[in-house]
């Protein structure tokens, strides 16, 4: 017996409960590199002196202080109104129209803020055909509001950010709503009062997540206030760095403005330990058919706010880019349209992959090793990384030069390596993109991983299949679809991306995002068409994939 | 192969799952393991394909130790087939493909040739080119089934396999894939919570009750001469009884005395629990002793009645169909009972 046990031993493996985990410090090394521009930019904030120390603290800091908090504060108000106005209508109610406006009204998710912002500058600027038309009428003296403002950045913001708002609520209002509601009633509350005394109470978890999206985004906007000269932190951060030249102050903006980041991450990790449980299923066919003027409000509700946050904005970059159609076959347009593709493939292949490798450690870790520990450990890193998706673009794209300025001189002087390579290069941008929208690439992958029954790798494990060839039959094509969404997501978000490649980019690698900008600081609004429309077409993928899984998962 | 467990014990952060089991398969033998859910009998399954490691114990196939304190063969080195309650198919590869998945050491022609033979086995040669999708479930079973046997496995586990499946399919499904194993000669071990699927299906049955092996035994053998006081509830139905053991060492019941062979030790003038099975209580319509019904339920070829005894007390009778009796009638009733199934109180 003992003979035969150590014969058996030679030909097994042992389990060896070694306290080193490779996996875990790989995942650890990743979510260092990860985390690496916000650790640098709190660290110079803190310890490098500043040269524009009294001009920052005098002039700059206030004003943008102040305007970044009425943006946030307006933007988030306006677009939460707008979303849980529309999504309420859509689900309780039936008007007219109410299919069509269902999915239409989150089309506007496809037109970027800065793409929004100039062609309001264009339809209701001095110059534009609204105050053009209004002089005719009016004579000389019509007034207008001054669109070029803070006014306009909140309204261009809140058009195209409400779609948050209103997607998340419409799935909390399909789900339990309409059986709040029944409830309510039967305990005798009329249908006005159990709206606010039940049904509004019970989303207030969706509508907490909703606000905190738009916040995160306007936090992180920099092409709409750049167009509307609206003094915000991200803008102040690139004048500061690129027009006066100081890295320091810059770097203390950064830090400021990840600040406001971390506080409103803070509000939002525990705002996701309060969600309710479902009261089951509404009935679809069960919404209240109005009157007949009641309907007409909804459908013109809907309407309107669909007019303005996607009719309008898409009619108007439709006649000017016929007007300019010769420059979309211009040899410089079609440079543009390829740097954009090519950076957004190669971005969105990389972290794809990086999603894939992450999900593959973590799960192993997580059936390898029993011990909870390990398995808590590598979760926490997982979802450390995902945090880079709060960072904003202008944060990262002054986080990551300082540490690659660092590391390229070390390279200078230990290998004699070409600077260029490392802090202008493409491995910077990559990098940057990699970090910001890692959590894109993440999230389907990793939920369609958790839906994965174990019982297919356990098979492909009885079967003799394992190990990598067990990802490549089994798991991999098994995680397809979560894949596939994953490269979308990216590929539209990369394509968006406007900071960090503006900051980032090497020299010759202008994106269509970065035209957008150049064009728009020029006031040129109707060449800026050109490059906006090719955004908006590809911005849609993403918009009707959301849409689908909603419609999925209210189905199931 | 012969399969031994021995000693299996297993905790799942501190909640002790699997206490002390022991058990051994004869090579070529069919066993199932029985029990209510949570029992901990799935977990058996899964230390014996290795994808848990427990605690304590070994398990050894053909005296070859594949699982020990020191020594964990994987799963892809132990040559077991696998079969889940999903089936698990894969469901981007062809029926084909998937019988193959576990062949990749074979050339192509032999893959192709095993492919065959084991799908026209499982009777699915006309659908190698479907997806799983495209199949009923007793088809998706047969596929699990076929996947499993094609890598030629000393041994089959499988885990509630057939609790997807509707009544009639699974009895057929069962008779059918028990004689593929019996032609192949594969050990097989199955969990499942059906008593009447272990009966068809296996040569030996234990029993498992939070995570203790209360007996491993033949199906006759759990029904007429249980081990102990849960075994006999949870197998079958029937009644408990009042008894007593006489100074003759005889058990008597309110009924008289009872002659069978006694299972369980007992000393004389104990108080005992006595198990009454519904084919123990024979309707006699010429018996002095009578019993009043108080519920009947029609089962086609019989009928299982609950009748009450003079004292109040109830057993269980069942009685061919056409003894068709009202409830509240007193019928005449008589003992037969072979074993002897009595419990100290």
């Amino acid at each position: 017996m003992q003979a035969q046990m150590t014969l058996s031993s030679k030909k097994t493996s042992r389990i060896s409960r070694s306290f080193f985990n490779w996996r875990l410090v790989v995942l650890g090394l990743l979510c260092l590199v990860m985390l690496l521009p916000v650790f640098t930019v709190f660290q110079q904030a803190l310890l490098a002196p500043s040269d524009l120390n009294a001009h920052l603290n005098e002039y700059v800091l206030p004003r943008v202080l102040f305007n970044t908090i009425v943006l946030v504060v307006s933007v988030t108000l306006l677009s939460t109104i707008l979303g849980l106005a529309a999504a309420w209508c859509v689900s309780m109610y039936e008007f007219p129209g109410r299919r069509f406006f269902s999915w239409a009204l989150l089309l506007p998710l496809a037109i970027p803020g800065y793409v929004m912002a100039f062609v309001m500058l264009g339809v209701f600027d001095f110059a534009g055909p609204v105050q053009n038309f209004l002089r005719n009428v009016f004579g000389s003296s019509a007034w207008f509001p001054n669109i070029r403002s803070g006014l306009g950045a909140v309204l261009a913001l809140s058009l195209c950010l409400y779609p948050y708002v209103y997607l998340i609520t419409r799935g909390a209002f399909a789900q339990q709503g309409k059986r709040a509601l029944e409830v309510a009633q039967s305990l005798g509350h009329s249908p006005r009062r159990a709206i606010f005394s039940l049904a509004l109470p019970l989303a207030r978890p969706w509508i907490m997540a909703g606000m905190l999206l738009v916040m995160m985004e306007t936090l992180a906007d920099f092409g709409t206030v750049a167009i509307f000269n609206f003094d915000t932190f991200t803008t102040a951060i690139y004048h500061t760095w690129f027009g006066m030249g100081s890295l320091p102050s810059a770097l203390r903006l950064a830090a400021w403005l990840m600040l406001f980041v971390i506080v409103v991450l803070l509000i939002e990790s525990r705002g996701r330990q309060q969600r309710y449980t479902s009261m089951g299923d509404a009935l679809s066919n069960s919404r209240e058919s109005l009157s007949k003027p009641k309907s007409f409000l909804c459908t013109g509700f809907c309407g309107i706010l669909f007019g303005f946050a996607f009719l309008i904005p898409i009619v108007q970059l439709l006649i000017w880019f016929i007007e300019h159609i010769e420059l979309a076959f211009s040899s410089r347009y079609l440079e543009f349209f390829s740097n954009t593709l090519l950076l957004a493939s190669l971005g969105s292949v990389l972290i794809a992959l990086l999603a894939v490798v992450v999900i593959a450690l973590q799960h192993a870790s997580r059936t390898r090793n029993k011990e909870k520990q390990i398995s808590f450990l590598s979760k926490l890193l997982s979802r450390l990384m995902t945090m880079g998706y709060a960072v904003p673009g202008t944060v990262l794209a002054i986080g990551l030069f300082v540490p690659l300025v660092w590391l390229s001189k070390f390279l200078v002087t230990m290998f004699g390596v070409s600077q260029l390579l490392l802090a202008g290069g493409l491995f910077a941008l990559l990098l940057g993109y990699n970090i910001r929208f890692f959590a894109v690439a993440f999230r389907p992958v990793d939920s369609q991983m958790q839906r994965l029954s174990s019982h297919f790798e356990e098979v492909s494990e009885s079967l003799g299949v394992v190990g990598i060839k067990k990802w490549q039959q089994v798991i991999l094509p098994l995680l397809r679809p979560g894949i596939l969404t994953a490269l979308a997501l990216v590929f539209v978000d990369i394509m968006k991306e406007m900071p960090l490649t503006l900051m980032t980019r090497p020299f010759g690698w202008d994106t269509l995002a970065v035209q957008i900008f150049e064009l728009t600081s020029e006031g040129e609004w109707s060449m800026a068409a050109v490059p906006a429309i090719a955004i908006v077409l590809v911005g849609l993928l993403p918009v009707y994939l959301l849409n689908n899984q909603r419609e999925k998962t209210l189905k199931s | 192969m012969q399969l031994t467990v021995s000693q299996l014990s297993h905790s799942y952060a501190n909640v002790q799952v699997l206490k002390d089991i022991s058990f051994t398969i004869a090579d070529g033998e069919i066993a199932c393991l029985l029990g209510p859910s949570g029992s901990g009998k799935t977990t058996i399954l899964r230390c014996v394909a290795g994808f848990e490691r427990p605690s304590q114990g070994v398990i050894s196939s053909d005296n070859e130790i594949i699982t020990s304190q020191t020594i964990h063969v994987p799963p892809a080195k132990r040559n077991v087939g696998m079969i889940f309650q999903d089936y698990a198919l894969l469901p981007h590869l062809s029926v084909e493909k998937n019988v193959a998945f576990g062949l990749h050491q074979l050339s192509r022609t032999e893959k192709t040739k095993k492919v065959q033979e084991v799908l026209e086995v499982v009777g699915l040669e006309k659908l190698s080119k479907q997806y799983p999708h495209q199949l009923s479930g007793g088809q998706q079973q047969r596929v699990a089934l076929a996947r499993a046997i094609a890598p030629n496995p000393r041994l089959i586990l499988m885990d509630e396999p057939f609790s997807n499946l509707d009544v009639s399919l699974r009895n057929r499904l069962g008779q059918e894939i028990k004689q593929i194993l019996k032609h192949y000669d594969i050990t097989a071990l199955m969990v499942t919570h059906d008593q009447h699927e272990a009966f068809a299906f296996a040569d030996s049955i234990g029993v498992i009750k939070d995570g203790e092996l209360q007996q491993w035994d033949t199906a006759y053998n759990l029904y007429h001469k249980p081990d102990n006081r849960f075994v006999a509830n949870f197998i079958g139905q029937g009644a408990f009884l009042d008894g007593k053991v006489g100074s003759d060492g005889k058990v008597q019941i309110e009924l008289g005395g009872l002659d069978g062979q006694i299972l369980q030790s007992l000393e004389p003038l104990q108080n005992v629990d006595v198990l009454l099975r519904p084919d123990d209580v024979i309707h006699d319509d010429d018996s002095p002793v009578t019993a009043k019904v108080i519920h009947k339920a029609f089962r086609g070829a019989d009928i299982l009645y609950t009748l009450a005894l003079d004292s109040g007390t109830r057993v269980l009778s069942l009685v061919p169909s056409h003894h068709n009796h009202a409830i509240g009638e007193a019928i005449g009733i008589r003992l037969e009972v072979d074993h002897v199934v009595a419990f100290t109180k």
